[in-house]
């Protein structure tokens, strides 16, 4: 429904690629710190997008976002996490995960496909903007959820839950540039409490347990008598 | 005006519990606030019920029929599991852990509270996700093996769907496209011809995929169970009772949505909703062994039941899709309150171990023993009634095959919950217990049991002309 210039078009299409490039490096990274590092690097690329969207719009409210975004998710988040969860976590490499990284990088190239057919019966992802965002977005959402399904650390399963959120985000400024600012305020600091409360969690899980394996979780089924 | 004094309540309650000192502060500022505000919603709803609107903020903040009754539901269940929590927590020794628990406890009221009276759907996409993410540590509050497990689970799975339900308040928003109403439930009730369906039917399936996964319902349902076991039992009065029942009151107020569309048939996917979730939830009660989790997955089985109801059509149908809303809400909430004294006489989850409970504890006995047959649908408690006008409204609409299989499954899971608890609360007591004395329940525990049953027994069989009034202005928030 929005036309860029030509210019601004294909900065928005980089912005794009490179997001969708880190969420696939969500998924084949190890390494925790790596995890961490990739969910910084699509935020700020999130954050490029909206700041190329409030300039061509000249929508002074989404510069707003633009900014709180870099300043909580890119910076605060990582900086929170690193507090609360303690630093030997961080430092661990080979994260278990269900499937082994070539078949899950093969799986997400499947996924991101199905992303682009999804969007294709949508009305909404007419003009150019929505047409890249769009199915940009959604690829991140389902690399997430992806992420999320098949790690079996806790902090990588977070960072997972940030990628859908940002997958969302990203084909939200898309399709709802208007969006109202204080409802647009509100989602990142609502990833902000969710990075606090997940992080306390993550805590609470490594004291009581001694690791943060959480795929490992089967004492709760049903019908399992203690 | 009232409406920011009731949100405000609980915020400052969770301050003085945060800040206070000694045992007693914050359990009374708790049931001080949640009692207030159970007043002044009470209030509100009069007023809504009356035939004006409270709007505090136009198009931000406002209250009609539906959300009054939200309103209301939170502001109850609230007062009665903080008066329960009182006695049920005493046993914590940590004074700080106690203080948390109650800071805690009233930002998740609030939050619950903020809902309703929010009308922007993307603010209220953040209220909800509060609720989600508010509620996290008390899953935990026990911080056994069993309940940090339960809170990940809890937490990991309600996020998730609560970005996909961004999504689809985000596609949602596309609507504003089409004509110039603001962005509210109100709004988008006038804009919905104008709408290209396919806008609307995503965002409606995105919300109901992933506030689906907040309100239990099928297949995102599995861990619902395992935090309503694993959390406190006044948390889990306040989960079951009206967590659920919030998130599923923002998938209803879609329906009238897309309804006005008129060109989206979004009965079809209520139904179909809603009937796999209560079909699902009452094979699976059939073969629990914890009595929490019976009364978890009655949950899942009654959130299908309503959203059934709200797809049937019909004003008949709505009214009782709103009535079982509310009776549900206070009849589980009373569940829990009841499981929670059952747990405190006898000190274990699993139904095979608990045996005569009405010879060594007869109030727990007694307030279980209530609870499942209100909460299975025995005549002539209140679920019974909202049940029976369902299904009537449903063979008014000659929906024969979705009215016959939600009663078979409503049937299925009386049998079920019945068979269990019999068990439980008849029966020969275990040797080792027979002798001992029946345990002493805090007064408090009593009083609040007491307390919520008194709506559980008397609107099967009467309800108060304004609460009618309310009832069918918020049946009427459904038909629009």
């Amino acid at each position: 429904m929005f036309n860029l210039s030509s210019a601004l078009a294909s900065l928005n299409g980089l912005a794009a690629g490179l997001f969708l490039l880190s969420s696939f490096g969500l998924v084949a990274t190890r390494q925790m710190r790596g995890c961490l590092r990739f969910f910084s690097l699509q935020s700020i690329f999130l954050v490029m997008s909206a700041a190329l969207l409030a300039f061509a719009l000249r929508a002074p409210d989404l510069v707003a976002v633009a900014v709180l975004d870099l300043a909580i998710k890119p910076i605060l988040i990582p900086w929170l996490l690193r507090r609360t969860v303690r630093e030997e976590i961080f430092r661990r490499r080979e994260i278990d995960q269900v499937l082994n990284i070539p078949s899950s990088l093969l799986l997400s190239l499947v996924l991101t496909l199905v992303a682009y057919f999804l969007t294709a019966l949508l009305p909404a992802a007419a003009g150019d903007v929505a047409s890249i965002n769009l199915p940009v977005g959604l690829a991140g959402l389902l690399l997430g959820a992806y992420t999320l399904a098949v790690r079996r650390e806790a902090v990588p399963q977070l960072i997972g839950l940030f990628g859908i959120e940002n997958g969302a985000l990203f084909a939200g400024i898309a399709i709802a540039p208007t969006l109202p600012l204080v409802a647009e305020m509100a989602f990142p600091f609502d990833m902000l409490i969710i990075a606090l409360v997940i992080g306390i969690l993550t805590r609470i899980t490594h004291e009581r347990l001694g690791t943060t394996g959480v795929g490992a979780f089967t004492s709760l089924r049903e019908g399992a008598g203690k | 005006m009232n409406l920011f004094v009731i949100l405000g309540l609980p915020l400052l309650a969770a301050l003085i519990s945060w800040f206070s000192r000694g045992r007693r502060v914050a359990p009374a500022a708790t049931l001080v606030a949640c009692a207030i505000a159970l007043f002044l919603a009470s209030a509100a709803a009069l007023q809504v019920a009356a035939g004006g609107p409270a709007i505090a903020i136009p198009n931000w903040v406002e209250l009609d029929g539906l959300g009054a009754l939200i309103l209301l539901l939170v502001a109850a269940v609230a007062t009665t599991a903080a008066l329960f929590s009182w006695g049920y927590i005493a046993g914590e020794r940590s004074d700080r852990r106690l203080r948390r628990y109650y800071a805690n406890y009233n930002l998740f009221v609030f939050a619950m509270l903020l809902v309703p009276v929010l009308v922007e759907p993307a603010l209220v996409w953040t209220a909800v996700e509060l609720t989600t993410v508010l509620a996290v540590y008390l899953v935990a509050f026990d911080n056994t093996h069993e309940a940090v497990e339960a809170a990940w689970k809890y937490s990991v799975l309600t996020i998730m769907g609560g970005a996909i339900a961004l999504l689809g308040f985000l596609v949602l928003f596309c609507a504003t496209r089409f004509g110039d109403a603001p962005f509210t439930w109100a709004g988008l009730l006038t804009l919905a011809p104008r709408v290209s369906p396919p806008v609307l039917e995503t965002a409606f399936v995105l919300i109901l995929v992933g506030f689906g996964a907040t309100a239990g319902l099928v297949p995102l349902h599995t861990w619902l169970p395992d935090a309503h076991s694993q959390a406190p039992s006044p948390i889990c009065a306040l989960l079951s009772g009206v967590k659920t029942t919030v998130a599923l009151y923002v998938i209803l107020r879609l329906v009238p949505v897309l309804n006005a569309s008129g060109r989206i048939d979004v009965d079809r996917w209520a139904i179909l909703a809603g009937l796999i979730s209560a079909g699902v939830a009452a094979f699976l009660i059939l073969q629990v062994t914890d009595y929490k989790r019976l009364f978890a997955l009655s949950t899942v089985e009654h959130m299908g039941i309503i959203l059934t109801a709200a797809g049937l059509g019909g004003a008949a149908a709505h009214y009782g899709a709103v009535y079982q809303l509310l009776n549900h809400a206070l009849t589980k909430s009373f569940c829990f309150l009841a499981a929670g004294t059952v747990l405190l006489a006898v000190d274990t989850h699993q139904i095979a171990s608990v045996r005569g409970l009405i010879r060594t504890s007869p109030a727990a006995g007694v307030a279980l023993l209530l609870g499942g047959l209100a909460i299975s649908g025995a005549p002539p408690l209140a679920v019974f009634l909202s049940e029976f006008s369902i299904f009537r409204a449903g063979i008014a609409q000659h929906h024969y095959i979705a009215t016959g299989l939600l009663a078979a499954f409503v049937v299925l899971a009386f049998f079920g919950i019945l068979y269990h608890l019999n068990r439980m609360v008849f029966g020969c007591p275990e040797p080792a217990r027979a002798g001992a004395l029946p345990v002493k329940l805090p007064t408090t525990c009593t009083l609040a049991l007491a307390l919520a049953a008194i709506p559980v027994v008397i609107f099967g069989m009467y309800i108060p002309p304004p609460l009618h009034a309310l009832l069918q202005m918020a049946a009427a928030g459904l038909s629009r």
